[in-house]
């Protein structure tokens, strides 16, 4: 069945329009007194929700030594293909054999999809909240292996933002 | 003419000079921070103590950097226009009192640059040359967005300086006298003297006009960014195109004091007799009157943040169509009030 809708006729009230502009000069005055929206990076930093996919890093065990096992699997997994592992027999006799003797992630190439730290079987590499990390140049921007376990010992006990005066993120 | 007479007169000129540029300064940063603060955002906050000298090192930039003259230019006029827009600006503010008369060295000195018997034809007059910068800034880049934009704002300002001037004349009618004195001590006395209670549809229509005539959003066709790159100033730069945010700036101060002048008393605080009251009513009434003017200044950036622009014909029909008959009706009425009454 067919509707036939009416469209808002305006009132005389409507056509006087000065009303509904005292209301336009509320609804913006209301937005002059509220709270600002602005983060001013560098002073304060915004603290990524939980699970946000920023630098990677390599997880240590109970013994400070590396977790990852060099098997492969997340360079396997990586759909950029940016994770260079060079595998070699583990200096430590506890049982694990193999381990990287170089671990390089290329940052550049990387699009922080998170596939890495779902394949790894061991939970060795994982994403962090860090995403200020830029550089000047390419090469600095590939991290290798102690690069990777410095930002472990960076992240592992604190939010790597909670030292600057942060803000939260308003969800 | 003596001495003193000349000297008080240059130090009255120097002041006011000095305090309209001062507050086209303070205006620049007020609109970038209001708005700013409208849109969520902070704005300028960094160059010294809340972003304060900001405006500073803008015109430090603007002085620095290439001033571009395009080929094809009618060069005297295109270096002419934006002084010609920037001096009726700045002169329009003389013969507005900005306080009650001040005694010093047994002299009554009032506080305005120059008493003129025709304040309002003055100000009429100048605002109207305003117009001749504009368009002339327009002609002579000899492009075609600054020429749109000259020409937008002549007919822009014809429009409006007529509805303007309607309802300055339903004010003159109350009054009497085209001096801007007479106009203020006819409202002083009691808060419901001022023109605005007893002229509220005159003031609607002037406000409305002076918007206008300030090529202030949502009247800024001239200068429409999204249609016309920069309107009439697309083809200034460095101190030029300066000299005309500054002409637009102090176009705004002398509107919004001319506002209060002929709608809020002036300097005139309500219940109080300021003339009686010797330094401490001359303080009063400055303050007075750079508050109101502040609000209103206030009102022109919260206008500019809230409303989108208009059409071009839905300009002329609400100028030609809605607010000159307005303003002629509103004449009839208050003349045919005075002619019953008096």
């Amino acid at each position: 069945m067919a509707t036939i809708i009416k469209s808002y006729e305006p009132t005389f009230w409507d056509k006087l329009y000065i009303p509904a502009l005292v209301q336009g000069l509320l609804v913006t005055f209301k937005h002059l007194l509220r709270k600002k929206v602005t983060i001013q990076y560098p002073e304060e930093k915004l603290i990524p929700p939980e699970g946000y996919r920023g630098l990677h890093r390599l997880n240590k065990d109970a013994n400070g030594r590396i977790k990852c096992v060099a098997c492969d699997m997340c360079s396997a997994a990586c759909p950029a293909d940016c994770i260079d592992i060079i595998p070699g027999s583990s200096p430590w006799d506890d049982g694990k054999e193999r381990y990287p003797v170089s671990f390089e992630i290329d940052l550049l190439k990387c699009i922080f999809c998170g596939f890495c730290e779902m394949a790894c079987p061991e939970e060795a590499i994982e994403l962090t909240e860090i995403y200020d990390f830029s550089d000047y140049t390419r090469e600095k921007l590939i991290i290798d292996k102690d690069g990777l376990l410095d930002v472990y010992d960076k992240t592992k006990d604190k939010n790597y933002y909670s030292n600057s005066q942060n803000l939260t993120i308003k969800e | 003419m003596d001495f003193l007479a000349l000297l008080i007169i240059c130090v009255k000129v120097l002041l006011v000079f000095a305090a309209t540029m001062l507050t086209v300064l303070l205006m620049i940063y007020a609109e970038r921070r209001i708005s700013a603060f409208i849109q969520g955002r902070l704005g300028p906050n960094r160059v010294g103590p809340h972003g304060l000298l900001q405006p500073i090192a803008d015109g430090i930039k603007f002085l620095m950097k290439e001033d571009i003259i395009p080929a094809g230019v009618d060069k005297p006029i295109y270096l002419l226009a934006p002084a010609m827009l920037l001096i009726p600006a700045l002169m329009t503010f003389a013969v507005i009192p900005f306080g009650s008369d001040i005694t010093l060295f047994g002299r009554n000195i009032p506080l305005q640059v120059a008493d003129v018997n025709v304040g309002i034809l003055y100000i009429l007059a100048l605002t109207s040359i305003g117009v001749y910068g504009l368009v002339l800034a327009g002609w002579a880049s000899n492009s075609k967005y600054p020429l749109i934009g000259g020409l937008r704002s002549s007919a822009q300002l014809i429009s409006y300086e007529l509805t303007m001037g309607l309802a300055i004349v339903s004010i003159v009618l109350l009054s009497g006298s085209l001096r801007l004195n007479d106009i203020i001590s006819q409202q002083q006395g009691h808060f419901l003297s001022w023109n605005v209670f007893k002229q509220p549809l005159a003031f609607l229509i002037f406000l409305i006009a002076v918007y206008a005539e300030t090529n202030r959003l949502p009247f800024d066709l001239t200068e429409a960014e999204q249609e016309l790159v920069g309107g009439y100033h697309t083809e200034y730069s460095s101190m030029k195109f300066a000299m005309f945010y500054m002409a637009e700036y102090a176009n705004m101060i002398t509107a919004a004091a001319l506002t209060v002048t002929l709608f809020f008393g002036g300097w005139d605080l309500p219940f109080l007799n300021e003339t009686s009251m010797g330094m401490l009513g001359v303080v009063l009434s400055v303050a007075a009157f750079i508050l109101k003017t502040a609000f209103f200044l206030f009102l022109f950036i919260w206008v500019r943040w809230t409303f989108p622009r208009f059409r071009y014909d839905q300009l002329m029909n609400l100028g030609w169509k809605v607010m000159l008959p307005l303003a002629l009706f509103n004449i009839f009425i208050t003349a045919g009030y005075l002619a019953l009454t008096i």
